[in-house]
């Protein structure tokens, strides 16, 4: 054996300056979410402050947007955005809780892996190609095949009555709808696959049929996390910009029919931004970009922390 | 426990009931005038993990070239005595001690000493092998010398020879050096973990249960080769089997609850005890 | 316990069924659009797929030898200038979560990591606007990859950290046990073990951010014309796609069309390149 060094004067090295860097280097990245955070904010606030000045509390209250005259208000924004997503989720929210079910207790176990993997892809289409099948496909068909006849059946109600242009506040809720329904399925998914077996076989043990082993056993104990999948749901519903672009019309007349054009927040920004031709014009438009990001910054949290509550009242169960 | 006082010193067995506190800087060697160098001084060492002490007042001191085992039953502390002769234990949070190590006369826990190399210098295998995923044969073995900077080809084959060798592992795949580490048997991985461990030249190899996720023809090779190391290492090595301890082993300490009740040389624990709990545990009456 | 009588027996057998019924009616419902999309977008988009589509510029209306090649590069190249600031920065940013940190910060960065991958993308490509935009007074390939940049951030760093946190907790140790330090255990050790799944999380977010339109309206803003300079306004896939779909001309239309089935098979080969990566896995 070659001859060895001594050991003892070896222990004084110091390799403590790689260590400090590199471990700055990674805190670093992990505190650019702070610094994303703070960003956002600020150049949003930032960005409005003249529109914030001129119209203040009001401006969310305000239902003439008029490039014009310059009297910005978000009302009909605001409105469009929660109707769409209201619609979105009534429509998502069954389908999704369905299919998940469905994935979890009725499907045979050989279907279950491609299933998924076609929801996956559905997830990953972009919202720009749901616009386009939106605008050539989906809007004719519902011109002529489905919104007379709901408008025929249903027409009493102020919400179905007025002309049918396809496009429409319905139209963009059915195609955020479409886009929704991949993570609310996955969510409600993992929700229904971690009820306990324990669960399902004590109902199933009193003569229970599948379904009833489902309603009672498997999805009053999910509820709560159901509810979160459909506030996840909510948090995206409220971005969606381009398909809804597509398809919603771009009026920002408030109206009480589904079959007239609205506008979201989303929309309006992504139409309006580069034709903003003022100072104040623009900064009307940070600030719809302000409202949005809280909405949705809000929402997100709250689905975030029922997630997060959820998941430990399962680690403690089991533990 | 009983009241009995735990014998501590590596001085000749005395009767349970004298408590000799070792004089400082004394060991038995130089007390005797006999061979052994002493590699580890470990003086009234104690650890905590948060509030809960794990180790209590050990006070023992490791010869150099000697294989030495350290038994007891589960949770006596002897994984946790054996990770703060490298520093793996301060990787614990909320892990302190108080009390001394020494290898070779120097403060293991100095301020100005760097845990990277006292690894360095102490070298370890764990319970179950840990072959590097990505890394071939070779580039598991070499692993330690080359991120550590050491680029020379002929210092690398020649070490990486010598390692598989020492470790009984050479022959086996000496053909097969570029296939994956992991791809080896259960025992040959634990030698390959061996010679990993081996290749950084230590001065100390300690071993934590190394045989106990290996069938018995395995653990035979592996306890061959400790047998053969301690001409160039000092081994300590954690086993909860006694019988592996009796076969490999020069003298062995055994833990208990956290405190070291007995340490002497293997013969004498086994067939001659001093201490009553050390008897109870070695005829297998508990643990 | 006494048998239930045979009517009512029928009855919940009839609701078992019905309500089975409408469960596989749902996924079909749910399953279906995925089918109708692909099926319109080769339908409609197969026939203005030629060699042109792909390496000539748009021109006018109607004129043939017309093509969205500068819109496919562009996309490329923004995709590039995204995952440069994305990938180091979201990567690090995982290697912290998982290998470094308390748990109290750890859970913070964590919660709003995961808000912030909830912002609509729209308000990223504002925040661009602001920062890249407006002080050089020029759209650019730049703000339009700092704005994708700013949404995979967080991905990233999300999937890093999953990926990381299954490491086995012995590689660690047996890295340190032979006196690496800390950093060379993780960069050296821990980082290529895990490798794969860091690509994976990539490439997911590439494929996310490959058909973003929003955040670009206002950065990239797209080009009728090859971009010479990462300075210039940019084309892109989805900025051209959508600029085709809402103008009044047919031939546009068809055009649309092509460009959406090219970006669809780019997003679903990067997630196929995801599905052999994770399935090579859990081979090994």
């Amino acid at each position: 054996m070659t001859p060895r060094p001594d050991p003892t004067a070896a222990l004084h090295r110091n390799s403590r300056w790689g260590d400090r860097s590199f471990r700055l280097l990674c805190l670093a990245g992990a505190s650019t979410i702070f610094v994303l955070l703070l960003l956002v904010a600020y150049q949003l606030y930032h960005g409005s402050q003249l529109a914030r000045a001129q119209f203040g509390w009001k401006f969310l209250v305000g239902s003439t947007w008029d490039p014009v005259d310059e009297v910005y208000g978000a009302l009909p924004f605001i409105y469009g955005t929660f109707v769409s997503s209201a619609i979105a989720l009534l429509i998502a929210v069954p389908l999704s809780v369905g299919t998940a079910i469905y994935l979890t207790e009725l499907a045979p176990v050989r279907l279950r892996q491609p299933l998924v993997s076609v929801i996956e892809m559905l997830a990953a289409v972009p919202s720009v190609i749901w616009g386009l099948w939106g605008i050539f496909v989906l809007v004719p068909f519902l011109r002529t095949t489905a919104y007379p006849p709901l408008q025929h059946a249903l027409g009493f109600l102020p919400l179905f009555q007025g002309p049918i242009y396809g496009i429409g506040m319905l139209t963009g809720g059915i195609i955020v709808a479409i886009m929704i329904l991949p993570i609310v399925t996955s969510v409600s998914r993992e929700v229904l696959r971690s009820v306990p077996n324990l669960q399902r076989e004590a109902a199933y043990g009193l003569g229970a049929t599948r379904w009833e082993v489902t309603r009672i056993a498997v999805l009053s104990y999910a509820r709560r996390g159901i509810f979160g999948a459909a506030v996840l749901g909510l948090g995206r519903a409220l971005g969606e910009t381009m398909a809804v672009t597509m398809v919603i019309g771009n009026s920002s007349d408030i109206s009480r029919s589904l079959f007239a054009p609205g506008y979201t927040l989303a929309s309006v920004i992504a139409n309006e931004f580069t034709e903003a031709t003022t100072d104040r014009y623009l900064s009307a438009l940070f600030e719809l970009g302000l409202v949005l990001l809280g909405l949705t910054v809000v929402i997100n949290a709250l689905a975030q922390v029922m997630i997060r509550a959820i998941a430990s009242k399962e680690t403690r169960r089991v533990a | 426990m009983s009241a009995q006082e735990p014998i501590t010193t590596s001085r000749p067995p005395v009767p349970p009931a004298a408590k000799s506190p070792p004089a400082a800087g004394v060991s038995s060697a130089q007390a005797e005038g006999a061979v052994p160098e002493i590699t580890f001084d470990i003086r009234d060492l104690c650890v905590f993990y948060g509030a809960s002490r794990a180790l209590q007042n050990v006070t023992l001191q490791i010869d150099s070239h000697q294989v030495t085992a350290i038994i007891g039953p589960s949770g006596c502390g002897k994984s946790t005595f054996i990770r703060t002769l490298n520093r793996m234990h301060e990787l614990t949070p909320g892990a302190r001690h108080t009390g001394s190590i020494r290898l070779r006369g120097r403060d293991l826990y100095g301020p100005d000493i760097d845990p990277t190399i006292v690894r360095r210098e102490v070298g370890m295998v764990f319970q179950k092998s840990n072959p590097f995923p990505t890394m071939s044969i070779a580039e598991n073995v070499l692993v330690g010398l080359r991120l550590n900077g050491v680029r020379d080809k002929g210092v690398l084959r020649e070490r990486l020879e010598e390692s598989l060798r020492m470790a009984a592992l050479w022959d086996e795949v000496k053909d097969i050096l570029g296939r994956p580490g992991i791809g080896l048997s259960g025992g040959q991985q634990q030698r390959l973990c061996i010679a990993r461990a081996l290749a950084v030249r230590p001065e100390v190899l300690l071993m934590d249960e190394p045989c106990s996720a290996l069938d018995p023809l395995a653990t035979a090779k592996i306890e061959e080769l400790i047998n053969t190391l301690r001409a160039s290492y000092t081994v300590v090595i954690v086993t909860h089997n006694m019988q592996q301890a009796a076969r490999v082993s020069d003298r062995t300490a055994f833990f208990y609850l956290g405190k070291l009740v007995e340490y002497d040389e293997t013969r004498t624990i086994f067939m001659n005890p001093a201490n009553p709990q050390t008897e109870a545990y070695v005829s297998g009456r508990f643990g | 316990m006494a048998m239930s009588s045979t009517a009512n027996h029928r009855y919940r057998r009839l609701k078992n069924a019905l309500m089975n019924a409408v469960s596989i009616l749902c996924a079909v419902l749910v399953i279906s659009p995925l089918g109708l999309i692909l099926f319109y977008l080769i339908r409609q988009g197969v026939a203005a797929l030629n060699w042109e589509f792909f390496t000539h510029v748009p021109g006018p209306v109607g004129q043939p030898g017309s093509g969205m090649g500068n819109a496919i590069i562009g996309t490329v190249e923004l995709l590039v200038l995204a995952s440069l600031a994305g990938v180091p920065i979201g990567v690090l940013g995982g290697v912290y979560l998982s290998e470094y940190g308390g748990d109290r910060v750890n859970d913070w960065i964590r919660f709003w990591a995961d808000v912030l991958n909830g912002v609509p993308s729209i308000v990223w490509g504002m925040v661009a606007y602001a920062i890249a935009v407006v002080p050089f007074k020029t759209f650019s390939a730049y703000s339009g990859g700092l704005a994708l940049g700013f949404i995979m951030i967080p991905l990233v760093l999300r999937t890093t950290e999953e990926v990381l946190v299954l490491v086995p907790r012995s590689y660690r140790e047996a890295g340190l046990a032979l006196g690496l330090p800390q950093w060379k255990m993780i960069s050296r050790i821990v980082l290529p073990t895990a490798l794969k799944g860091i690509v994976t999380g990539v490439l997911l977010a590439m494929g996310r951010v490959a058909g973003e339109t929003a955040p670009l309206l206002f950065t990239a803003f797209g080009n009728r014309y090859w971009s010479h300079h990462l300075s210039e306004p940019i084309a892109a896939l989805p900025l051209q796609i959508f600029a085709y779909a809402i103008s009044p001309y047919d031939d546009w239309h068809r055009q649309a069309w092509a460009g959406a089935l090219v970006l669809i098979f780019l997003v679903f080969a990067l997630s196929a390149g995801v599905r052999l990566l994770s399935s090579e896995r859990k081979k090994s």
